[in-house]
């Protein structure tokens, strides 16, 4: 039973900052519980009632108000404003596609399609595949997510990567791989009786390798 | 002289006059009583409560045990559990039906009425001195609209195609067609409960609003008044806009649903994220309508319990004020990750950690009360403090959802379940045990078992901590919400011996609640006997007897001072109730010097 | 005044309270007389001594519609069942021509005459993640029978327009019953968790349907004599249909050739419920 509170590895270009906001929030999140907890466990016990003890007649402190107002304002306005830079990295600052595809996902499978040897989606030479990503490492791929039913939510866990694929709107995501191997696919919105059965995979290849695929893919798929 | 007023001088003049012997049916059945009606949510509710811990069990049986026979099973019917030779498995529809009627019911018929039907009724009127509700009849008919829509949810576990299994949340478009959900007529017996519930919510918050302005005895200045009744004050006030909201999104489901509209269907121009919205913008209120009263209680238990008065009375009453007002603009937390604009994104962010501020105020507050304290540690402070304890961790881990890169990994992973427990269990109930274990002497004139009490504390705060505390652990290492099996996910498959002991811990933790229920049903007859103020309390609740009789104040009661006037140095006692009035200070005359009389000399 | 209207309220909800549940008894309590086919297996209508036969063939001219190989590779239980990589079963040809998976039934001809439902159980199964068979017939309240043979999810996915639709799970080997209380023609069925599976039940409340194998032979036995009008319905050619007359003890042939102009036709699926398109349908490429 794994009770580490440190995030699994994860193999994006945006992996670290991710994981440095998360670790910043740790460490402050996890020293404000050691003292109030350790606090209150310490009052409970030292102020417990014994013969003759009176407790202290004291309304309260402005001053410690103010200063138990101002400083978590403070500390949560200042993790708010390192989120937002990470936030814009990957939610609003959509890189130069290295490789574009689409992600449509449906009850309950994804769909994903590619460009084919012309570059260009929504040509002849476009090919799919089901619940299985390809994708070359360092290159951005850059998806276009589409639902065709209900909500379902793109989910790369080891990119980092989460985005509800909505039906009726086309979505960007991106991610950018930083190491070949097998990940996962997941769908992380309730979508109905097969939510659970909607694990795919994301291959991550060399450069080379993900060339060689998508040429036997264009053959396989071309009689 | 109206009906009220006649009451009064009856009351006052202490008698049973024959017109007032109210027949069984208006006194126990159709009451307009708000104890009696209070008495009457506290059992719904807890009976709700049991319902939404079982299905939780079961839930916790397929994840624990994942695709294994149930205990039990087989009595359920074929369309819940599939029946092979070794006993039923739990099919996906069935689970997704729990999850979706474990947070309906545990939210809306075992939370929210424990917290605003049972206290909100029992507590103000006793606490601003006044008689009873201002409007009596209509909080009768509070009581009776929410009895209907809890029948019609239980309900819908018996209709074909089962009960609704889209989320507690019912996102459009699962919700909207019954063939995305194989859930027909009961995803619309779903909306049209709630619905019910709304109306029934709604008539309560106006009587409380009503009630806490017009009705406070003289002496009960606003900043006098028990942060209970303050809590349960904004809770109302959020209920009375938000519940609106609800309702409309409601009912544009249910067109959507049954008359082909197409309010959130995107295939005939619809807007799924509009759901979304209309719903959160509801949905955050309503949490802090969830956890609002709980802390109008833990600052009532926590200061009687410890002696002292509330650290920083005003401060707590402008942090209730602030949750109330900043939880109508964090409601875009929930959908980080929906599609919606990513700029709204960082605006949200902000709002919400700023609303992280007000709860850490109120915590600091606590713990600043409890600081040399004389702590009286019998259980309803036990459980206050574990409320303390617990909602310190479900708002820490909140700020890990706030941040909208962090929440990209860990939206819709138990992470979120983790923290919603934390506030909602390890906050809220506790808080109602605390509640239910302080008050219930006023409410049965006796007193609840402490050692059953205290050892029902024991072990519900050690099991639900190992249930709730790895479910971070979990969330973090990737796994979904509202997943059947996880074990389909070859990365999660690690997983399962940690969800097999979070789920034995759950049936311990659901069997040791028998310990409260066994005490709160024997105490009612064999519990010792509890005078007026057993808890040597402030408030006016505790200056008439157990149980209060019918108009409850035998004559209108004066406040002196604040309610948190524990050992005070103008007290002989470590207490100084708000109606004492304070000594007589001795008349003009005596302060001033005798004149000096001009002897024939002069001066 | 107060006391009155109160008692006269207690008293209104009390009756009002013992009507509903006066209501509730007096209804349908469940069973009832819901016709012949409910009461004990009836005698077929149909004289034996007098009835005929229908032999048909059902035969596709033209170029072969093409059908797309399967990819299996997500789910690799179901993948290993096939020695060779199954296709979609939209055009399904045998030799001579033979076209399979045609639904062939009696339209028009037996309104005057109502049949016992059959006792015997209809089985759709899910074997190596494919429906088998892939196009089946049954009577209207005739049992289904819903067999996972493979021993993982899937759903069942059923969505006529005449009948009530159902969605049900299948996680592991296991069984589920349904029928359908009316005729409807054809309810397609689906998995979704395996997006290519699919297949089509023909409900139709006589026991005179069949369906075409490879070699397109249907045949229709026991019929009473008379002229009928027979349909055969194919999931990607359209219908056809056909008079026929059937005398006693003889063997009537007919034949449906479709060709393959006949392809992407609208197919129909029973008669639609649609509020947006009331005057007719788009064909439905499930």
């Amino acid at each position: 039973m794994n009770w580490s509170w440190i995030l699994p590895p994860s193999f994006s270009t945006v992996s670290d900052d991710i994981d440095g906001i998360y670790m910043v929030i740790l460490w402050i999140t996890g020293i404000t519980f050691f003292i109030t907890e350790g606090l209150l466990f310490y009052f409970i016990f030292k102020y417990r009632h014994k013969e003759g003890r009176k407790a202290t007649y004291d309304h309260g402190s402005t001053k410690m108000e103010i200063a138990w107002t101002m400083i978590p304002l403070v500390i949560v306005l200042w993790i708010g404003a390192l989120s937002k830079g990470v936030w814009d990295t990957v939610k609003v600052d959509v890189p130069p596609a290295g490789l574009e595809i689409i992600v449509t996902g449906k009850q309950f499978e994804w769909t994903v399609t590619y460009p084919g040897p012309d570059g260009a989606l929504g040509t002849s030479d476009d090919f799919e595949t089901l619940n299985e990503l390809h994708a070359p490492e360092d290159e951005a791929v850059v998806i276009t997510l589409r639902s065709e039913d209900v909500l379902h939510s793109f989910f790369l866990p080891e990119m980092r990567i989460k985005q509800d694929a909505v039906p009726g709107q086309d979505i960007t995501v991106w991610f950018e791989a930083i190491q070949p191997g097998n990940y996962t696919i997941g769908c992380a919105e309730l979508c109905g009786i097969g939510h659970t059965t909607m694990n795919g995979t994301l291959t991550v290849y060399t450069a080379a390798d993900f060339q060689a695929w998508s040429n036997s893919q264009t053959q396989q798929q071309q009689p | 002289m109206s009906t009220i007023e006649q009451e009064m001088v009856h009351a006052a003049e202490g008698g049973h006059h024959d017109h007032h012997e109210l027949p069984f049916i208006r006194k126990y059945i159709f009451s307009t009583d708000h104890k009696m009606i209070a008495k009457q949510f506290m059992f719904v509710s807890l009976f709700f409560l049991v319902i939404g811990g079982l299905l939780a069990t079961m839930m916790r049986w397929q994840l624990g045990f994942p695709n294994q026979p149930m205990p039990g099973g087989m009595l359920l019917p074929d369309a819940m559990m599939a029946p092979t030779p070794n006993g039923a498995i739990m099919l996906p529809e069935f689970y997704n039906s729990l999850l979706t009627m474990h947070g309906t019911i545990m939210i809306f018929f075992a939370i929210m009425p424990l917290l605003v039907g049972l206290f909100g009724n029992l507590l103000i009127p006793l606490q601003i001195g006044a008689e009873d509700m201002a409007f009596p009849r209509l909080n009768m008919i509070s009581f009776w609209l929410a009895v209907p829509a809890g029948l019609l949810m239980l309900a819908s576990f018996a209709v074909e195609g089962g009960a609704a299994g889209a989320g507690w949340t019912s996102y459009a478009p699962l919700s909207a067609s019954g063939e995305f959900t194989g859930v027909y007529l009961g995803q619309q017996l779903w909306l049209v409960s709630l619905t019910i519930l709304g109306f029934s919510s709604l008539v309560g918050a106006v009587n409380y609003i009503t009630t806490v302005i017009n009705m406070r005895a003289p002496g009960m200045t606003w900043f006098r008044m028990p942060l209970s009744t303050w809590a349960l004050f904004v809770t109302a006030i959020l209920i009375l806009l938000a519940i609106p909201i609800l309702a409309g999104a409601l009912i544009m489901l249910l067109f959507d649903q049954t008359i082909g509209t197409g309010f959130f269907r995107p295939e005939v121009g619809g807007e799924p994220l509009l759901w979304q919205h209309l719903f959160w913008f509801f949905g955050h209120p309503e949490v802090y309508i969830l956890i609002l009263p709980a802390m109008g209680i833990a600052s009532e238990v926590l200061s009687n319990r410890a002696r002292k008065p509330i650290f920083g009375y005003h401060s707590m009453v402008l942090a209730l004020i602030s949750i109330g007002f900043l939880g109508w603009i964090v409601w875009g937390h929930h959908m980080f990750m929906s599609g919606m604009n990513p700029l709204l994104g960082t605006s949200f962010m902000i709002s919400t950690m700023a609303i992280a501020v007000p709860s850490a105020i109120k915590t600091f507050n606590w713990l600043a009360t409890v600081w040399k304290g004389d702590l009286h540690l019998d259980s309803p402070m036990l459980y206050a403090l574990a409320f303390v304890s617990m909602f310190i961790i479900g708002g820490l881990s909140g700020i890990f959802m706030a941040s909208t890169p962090v929440d990209i990994y860990i939206h819709d992973t138990y992470f979120i379940v983790a923290h919603i427990h934390y506030v909602l269990f390890g906050g809220s109930l506790f808080a109602i045990f605390a509640g239910i274990t302080f008050w219930y002497p006023k409410m049965f004139g006796r007193m609840m078992n402490e050692r059953i009490n205290k050892i029902h504390f024991a072990f519900t705060f050690v099991l639900y901590n190992l249930v709730f505390w790895p479910m971070h652990n979990l969330g973090l290492q990737g796994m979904m919400r509202r997943i059947y099996d996880f074990t389909q996910y070859e990365y999660l498959a690690p997983l399962q011996p940690m969800n097999q002991f979070i789920s034995i811990c759950v049936f311990l933790l659901v069997a040791t609640q028998a310990l409260y229920a066994f005490n709160f049903f024997w105490s009612m007859f064999r519990g010792e006997k509890a005078g007026n103020n057993p808890w040597d309390s402030n408030t006016l609740e505790w200056t008439v007897p157990s149980p209060p009789p019918h108009g409850n104040f035998p004559e209108m009661p004066v406040v002196y001072r604040g309610p948190y006037e524990y050992s005070s140095p103008e007290s002989d006692t470590d207490f100084y109730p708000q109606t004492k009035p304070p000594p007589r200070k001795p008349p003009v005359q005596d302060l001033i010097p005798e004149p000096v009389t001009p002897t024939p000399e002069g001066f | 005044m107060i006391e009155r209207f109160s008692e006269l309220r207690n008293t209104a909800l009390l009756v009002s309270v013992f009507v509903i549940i006066a209501g509730c008894g007096g209804g349908d309590g469940g069973g009832g007389d819901a016709g012949a086919a409910d009461a004990a297996p009836a005698e077929s209508p149909v004289d034996a001594a007098t009835a005929g036969n229908v032999a048909g063939i059902v035969t596709f001219s033209g170029t072969a519609l093409m059908m797309a190989e399967i990819n299996m590779n997500s789910e690799a239980v179901c993948a290993a069942k096939h020695s060779t990589p199954p296709t979609e079963e939209g055009f399904v040809s045998g030799e001579n021509g033979g076209l399979a998976n045609v639904f062939v039934y009696v339209k028009e001809g037996l309104e005057s005459l109502s049949f016992p439902t059959s006792t015997s159980a209809v089985v759709l199964d899910q074997n190596g993640c494919v429906y088998v068979p892939h196009v089946v017939g049954i009577q209207t309240g005739q049992e289904l029978t819903i067999r996972n043979s493979d021993g993982l999810m899937h759903n069942i996915n059923a969505s006529p327009t005449e009948n009530r639709g159902f969605n049900v799970s299948q996680p592991v080997n296991m069984e589920t019953n349904r029928s359908f209380p009316v005729a409807e023609v054809m309810v397609p069925v689906r998995c979704d968790v395996h997006g290519w599976m699919n297949s089509y039940i023909g409900v139709v409340d006589h026991p005179y349907f069949a369906v075409s194998g490879s070699d397109g032979s249907v045949s229709l036995d026991g019929l009473p004599p008379g002229d009928y009008v027979i349909e055969a319905w194919h999931e990607q050619l359209g219908t056809m249909t056909s008079n026929v007359t059937v005398t006693t003890g003889g063997t009537t042939e007919i034949s449906f050739e479709f060709t393959e102009v006949m392809a992407g036709s609208p197919v129909p699926m029973g008669e639609p419920i649609d509020l947006l398109h009331p005057d007719g349908h788009q064909a439905v490429d499930h």
